[in-house]
């Protein structure tokens, strides 16, 4: 054992976790056990995680994720801001679909307030929130295909992506953080130019997932890679909490847009991609399945979408539009009062999930009725799921554990808040 | 009979006094329950046959800054079998918890950020130990009092 580093950091809560459970034993590897720290530098780790992994040889005996070294302090902010206020804070949470979180913000914020939200603004949401799936995942496999060695998937995954934030720019006006949604609708009415690419899009997106699915599904390495390895029980699975792909890919089939269905998901058709190895090989093959299914969505919205109003008429709640504050009265000064002093929800909690790519995103809010929310707590797929990476690193190889982190696709944003 | 009625009758058949009040907004089932049966509770709504809470998606708490019982611990659980989630309440005297990751094991990483963020204890914890914030830390950034700027001097910067 390194004795320089315990001496160091004696008392350090960490690594005495780290040392607490010690039931592997491997016989003979070096003789030694070793301490290695893995991040939160790591290109692996994509950003900030920093994983204690204690070795015996190349095994890894234990290992204790370390988060915190991206804490923004989002609910203490959120508890002190008023409720139209936080939507671009929910970019910040998973940047790699942005729009899914700010979906998911104003259905809790509704729920708690009780808006009614136009139909076509639902499905305009619904649209969004799919494309925004898709852009994640393809960021996942990109990146995971990277992690074990095949960098081409990682190009041709954000050629794709870029042509989804192309939309964002044409609907939203940014690229990258959308804050799209407003309280009781979304920003702006999509165009018909817009649609129209969206439909260009996704009829060409087939054909590049099968290219993707090609150079990987084919490659001996990147199988040999996968196959069996980070196994996740689905008994450990549920016993974790772990939600999302992960889940599916242990052969839980739960997805909240089937289960607790929100916006129009039930009126939707499509699958629920379940695989019951467990293994980052079945993970993966979860979210290109999913990413298929979602092109699906995306297509039944184009054809399904309504026309009307994309913003409730509820003056006390809702933003009005700007180019009736700067002719009208009563709108000026409702702007005015919402901007200002916020929209009051009643006194009250509620819990509002949806199924984010990563897993479920789920707010929980408290008002006593003023402007801003007296707790706030946004319940984050990528922290519940980066709960399980003991279990499922313990008694892998090092170079496995490149792996399996990009199997869960944790995104630091909003596993520290 | 529908199961938000079924949880609450068969929780008041087994745990007797278990359950100190009901309420539902917005659909959102919610339990507030007596601080020493939160464990039986829990325990029972995870084995119940018919219930099988089986899954703990969230634990958090909340300051109420000025009431006499300062924190309410808040559990979200979720039935994968009957696709429905309950919110559990307690309301606790002092700051400490009875911990019930023995009922989730996922409930670990949870009371650990409550205990990070607010400052509880919980009693039976595994592995009570900060999430976020540096282990020489001594606040706890969500309770009420703590300034929305943070403190001067709370966390040392390097030397120069």
């Amino acid at each position: 054992m390194d004795n320089r580093i315990l001496k160091d950091e004696s008392n350090s809560q960490i690594l005495q976790a780290l040392m607490a459970d010690t039931d592997i034993s491997i016989d003979d590897a070096l003789e030694n056990e070793m301490i290695l720290n893995m991040g939160p530098q790591h290109p692996a780790t994509h950003g900030v995680l920093r994983l204690l992994l204690r070795l015996d040889g190349e095994t890894v005996m234990a290992c204790v994720p370390e988060l915190g070294y991206l804490h923004r302090g989002y609910e203490k902010l959120a508890e002190n801001m008023s409720y139209m206020e936080y939507i671009p804070h929910t970019d910040r949470l998973d940047y790699t679909s942005t729009m899914c979180n700010n979906v998911a913000y104003v259905l809790a914020v509704e729920k708690l307030a009780g808006i009614e939200v136009p139909k076509r603004a639902q499905y305009i949401r619904m649209l969004m929130a799919e494309l925004s799936r898709i852009a994640g995942h393809l960021i996942a496999i990109g990146t995971f295909a990277m992690d074990v060695g095949a960098l081409t998937v990682l190009l041709w995954a954000f050629r794709e992506r870029e042509k989804i934030q192309e939309f964002y720019d044409k609907v939203a006006g940014a690229r990258f953080t959308t804050s799209y949604t407003r309280i009781g609708g979304v920003a702006a009415d999509v165009t018909d130019e817009a649609l129209a690419m969206i439909k260009n899009f996704i009829d060409n997106f087939d054909p590049a997932v099968d290219e993707i699915e090609k150079i990987l599904n084919t490659n001996r390495i990147f199988i040999d890679r996968l196959e069996g390895i980070g196994v996740l029980s689905k008994e450990d699975a549920i016993r974790l909490g772990v939600t999302g792909p992960t889940l599916r890919g242990s052969g839980v089939e739960h997805d909240i847009r089937r289960s607790n269905p929100y916006l129009f998901y039930n009126e939707m058709d499509f699958k629920v991609p379940v695989y019951t190895e467990g293994d980052c090989l079945a993970r993966y093959f979860v979210r290109v399945e999913e990413v298929r299914e979602s092109a699906k969505i995306v297509r039944q919205t184009l054809e399904k979408m309504p026309q009307g109003e994309v913003r409730a008429n509820s003056p006390k709640k809702v933003l009005p539009y700007k180019t009736e504050i700067y002719t009208k009265m009563e709108e000026l000064i409702h702007d005015f009062m919402i901007v200002n002093f916020g929209m009051n929800p009643p006194v009250g909690e509620v819990y509002s999930a949806v199924e984010n790519p990563k897993g479920e995103l789920g707010f929980y809010i408290v008002s006593n009725g003023k402007g801003s929310p007296w707790r706030f707590k946004i319940r984050s797929p990528s922290f519940c799921n980066i709960q399980a990476l003991p279990t499922i690193i313990k008694g892998s190889m090092i170079s496995d554990v490149v792996a399996i982190i990009g199997s869960i696709d944790p995104v630091m944003g909003e596993a520290d808040k | 009979m529908e199961l938000k009625e079924v949880i609450i009758e068969k929780l008041n058949g087994t745990l007797k006094g278990a359950v100190l009040e009901v309420t539902d907004f917005r659909g959102d089932l919610c339990l507030t329950v007596a601080a020493d049966k939160i464990i039986d509770v829990c325990t029972f709504l995870k084995s119940d046959n018919d219930l099988e809470f089986n899954m703990c998606e969230d634990v958090t708490a909340i300051d109420w800054a000025k009431r006499k019982m300062r924190f309410t611990m808040v559990y979200h659980i979720y039935s994968l079998k009957n696709k429905f989630r309950l919110r559990l309440k307690v309301n606790l005297e002092g700051e400490t918890a009875h911990s019930v990751s023995s009922v989730w094991a996922s409930a670990n990483w949870y009371e650990r950020e409550t205990f990070d963020m607010f400052g509880i204890k919980f009693t039976g914890h595994p592995d009570l130990r900060r999430v976020y914030m540096p282990e020489e830390f001594e606040y706890h950034p969500l309770r009420k009092e703590f300034p929305l700027l943070g403190i001067p001097g709370s966390i040392p910067l390097p030397k120069k």
